[in-house]
């Protein structure tokens, strides 16, 4: 049943980059932004071919919304680039007016998301962005789960007209869906087929539930995983029909587990198919410094997590 | 250019209209919208250099963002009589199903209006985008923009305006409604702000004053100085000192009608200050 291939670890901001590249040379239309952090989103291939279509706003990201919401205006269609961080909760105010409700079609690319951004702390590592970007009314929120994912779903997001949350982290993870994938926004991937337990993850930890649903197997347990890489819209119709065969599911996420993908999964699963549920997810708490391994298995993010998760899940069929 | 007389008249019906606009809801911001109005029509009709029709990409035409959304009834009165969209409109400000929401937005989708402002401090932002975009499609028009003055606390001016002389957009000029007047009382006693040339100076942008902003020539006269600035490596600001309230005058040299619609009677004398020329809608 495995659709996937170990490729090797990347990091998914440096298919965010190969991405903008490319779009840097199929797209005259496509701008970049970036406030002070070129390195970090690998924005420099993009900057190297195309100079006059890169603006450095410095380190001012209301700024930043703004002009690329002016930008829009001119037919252009603007990458904004920055810490998930700085691209959310920093300018909420700033999208809210003046990208969402202005419908401008603006990509606020986010990276160095979630507590696997490590050693730099609470402050940069945001949790809580999913939730507040799915709740903008018109945006579209995706969080591919590796490198080659982040680098189709940036190709894909520039020919989608609205506004864009595109989310992705800096540490090197699993690389393992095709390269020549097609990304088709809001619509949810089959990776694994089960019918005991259906895990939804998103983000990288789309590779730690297949690796947990690996370990279950050994256990004689059988689940099914799916990547949930638009988080919104939100592909309710896929986790339901998987729902129904299974009778319970496990959501996965490196985002509190307030207002992220197990929110969804649950508010769509109560108005059309009651279904026991378990959060792989922070629970309502801000990250600390740490590598990220360890990060990851202090806040109930690895595959142990998921694991335990599902036999919990189980037991409430 | 159109006659002087004929903009005279435009500015009387202009503010005949923004108070009976806020009357009839009881609600919205006159004060702004009054001291504005001379710089509203002239730039509409005699300064900006606009094709026929509206599309929001704008190329070929100049730009104008009101980054203070909250005198939307002067906005909607210089669009609809300048006919982006029919003056009767003007009747459904601020009521349910309008296109005229309290502060304009680009989601009901109403000609003239390029993007939603209200919450203060992102119109400059969203110029500089603008007046981007224009350079790099080539395109020799002009952005322009209108701030309150105590607009100007909100900190994201500041990354703006720095953005603006440092990255030398001069296609953009921004003017700020220097009211010393906000919502809580003057601007001297909320937040005082300096010496607002010497700061816009400071952070490298030419700066224009206009001494008599309540005065329709005065405002061509500087409007057009400002212009002549544009193209020379600054981004241009024009200090356009007006009378929070003008041109009624037990709502001037007060913050009081700020957010405040008139009473039945209040309006009655407001009007006979302000007798119809073009003719109500």
């Amino acid at each position: 049943m495995k659709k996937y291939i170990d490729q090797g670890k990347n990091d998914t901001r440096s298919g965010f980059g190969a991405g903008l590249a490319e779009l840097g040379r199929s797209n005259p239309n496509v701008v970049a932004l970036c406030a002070d952090l070129v390195g970090s989103l690998k924005m420099e291939k993009f900057i190297e071919e195309n100079p006059e279509r890169f603006f450095q706003i410095g380190i001012a990201e209301a700024n930043m919304m703004g002009i690329a919401a002016g930008l829009t205006i001119g037919g252009k269609i603007p990458f904004t680039g920055t810490f998930a961080n700085f691209s959310t909760g920093r300018v909420y105010d700033q999208i809210r007016q003046s990208i969402a409700y202005s419908g401008k079609n603006v990509k606020i690319c986010a990276s160095h998301a979630g507590v696997t951004l490590g050693e730099d702390g609470a402050t940069h590592q945001i949790l809580e962005d999913l939730g507040m970007m799915k709740m903008l009314p018109g945006m579209t929120v995706i969080n591919p789960c590796d490198y080659n994912q982040t680098k189709a779903a940036t190709i894909a997001i520039a020919e989608h007209e609205g506004p864009v949350y595109l989310r992705f982290g800096r540490p090197k993870v699993a690389n393992f869906t095709p390269v020549d994938q097609k990304f088709e926004i809001g619509k949810a991937l089959m990776l694994s087929e089960g019918t005991d337990v259906t895990i939804v993850a998103t983000g990288h930890l789309v590779w730690e539930a297949l690796v947990a649903a690996e370990n279950l197997e050994k256990q004689g347990i059988s689940a099914e995983v799916i990547n949930i890489h638009t988080i919104k819209p939100f592909d309710g119709e896929a986790v339901l029909k998987s729902v129904k065969k299974t009778g319970c599911v496990v959501s996965a996420e490196e985002h509190n587990y307030l207002g992220g993908l197990g929110e969804s999964v649950a508010g769509y699963l109560a108005t059309t198919h009651p279904t026991p549920q378990e959060f792989v997810g922070t629970k309502d708490t801000f990250g600390e410094s740490g590598t990220p391994e360890e990060l990851m298995a202090k806040y109930g993010l690895d595959t142990k997590a998921i694991e335990k998760a599902v036999l919990k899940v189980l037991k409430r069929k | 250019m159109p006659k002087l007389q004929e903009l005279q008249d435009l500015t009387v019906q202009v503010r005949r209209d923004i108070l009976r606009m806020v009357h009839k809801v009881n609600s919205g911001h006159p004060g702004g919208s009054l001291g504005c109005t001379e710089y509203m029509v002239a730039l509409y009709n005699d300064i900006m250099e606009l094709k026929d029709g509206f599309d929001m990409d704008g190329e070929g035409e100049d730009l104008f963002f009101l980054s203070n959304g909250h005198i939307s009834p002067v906005f909607y009165s210089v669009l609809a009589r300048k006919g982006y969209f029919p003056v009767d409109e003007l009747n459904t400000f601020r009521l349910i199903n309008s296109r005229l929401q309290g502060h304009p937005t680009t989601h009901e989708g109403l000609p003239g209006v390029r993007i939603a402002s209200g919450s203060l401090g992102q119109g400059m932002s969203v110029a500089l985008g603008a007046a981007q975009a224009k350079k790099l499609n080539k395109d020799p028009k002009l952005v322009y923009t209108l701030h309150g003055d105590g607009e100007l606390q909100e900190g994201q001016n500041w990354e703006a305006i720095m953005y603006a002389a440092g990255k030398k957009v001069d296609n953009l000029i921004s003017t700020i409604d220097y009211n010393g007047q906000q919502i809580d009382g003057a601007t001297e006693d909320v937040l005082p702000m300096g010496d607002l040339r010497k700061k816009f100076e400071a952070f490298g942008w030419d700066v224009v004053d206009i001494e008599e902003g309540n005065n329709l020539e005065a405002v061509i006269k500087g409007m057009k100085e400002a212009k002549s600035r544009t193209g020379k490596g600054k981004p241009v600001c024009v200090l356009l000192h007006t009378v929070m309230g003008h041109g009624v005058d037990f709502m001037m040299y007060t913050h009081a009608w700020h957010g405040k619609a008139p009473n039945d009677e209040q309006l009655e004398n407001a009007l006979s200050q302000n007798p119809v020329t073009l003719g109500d809608y």
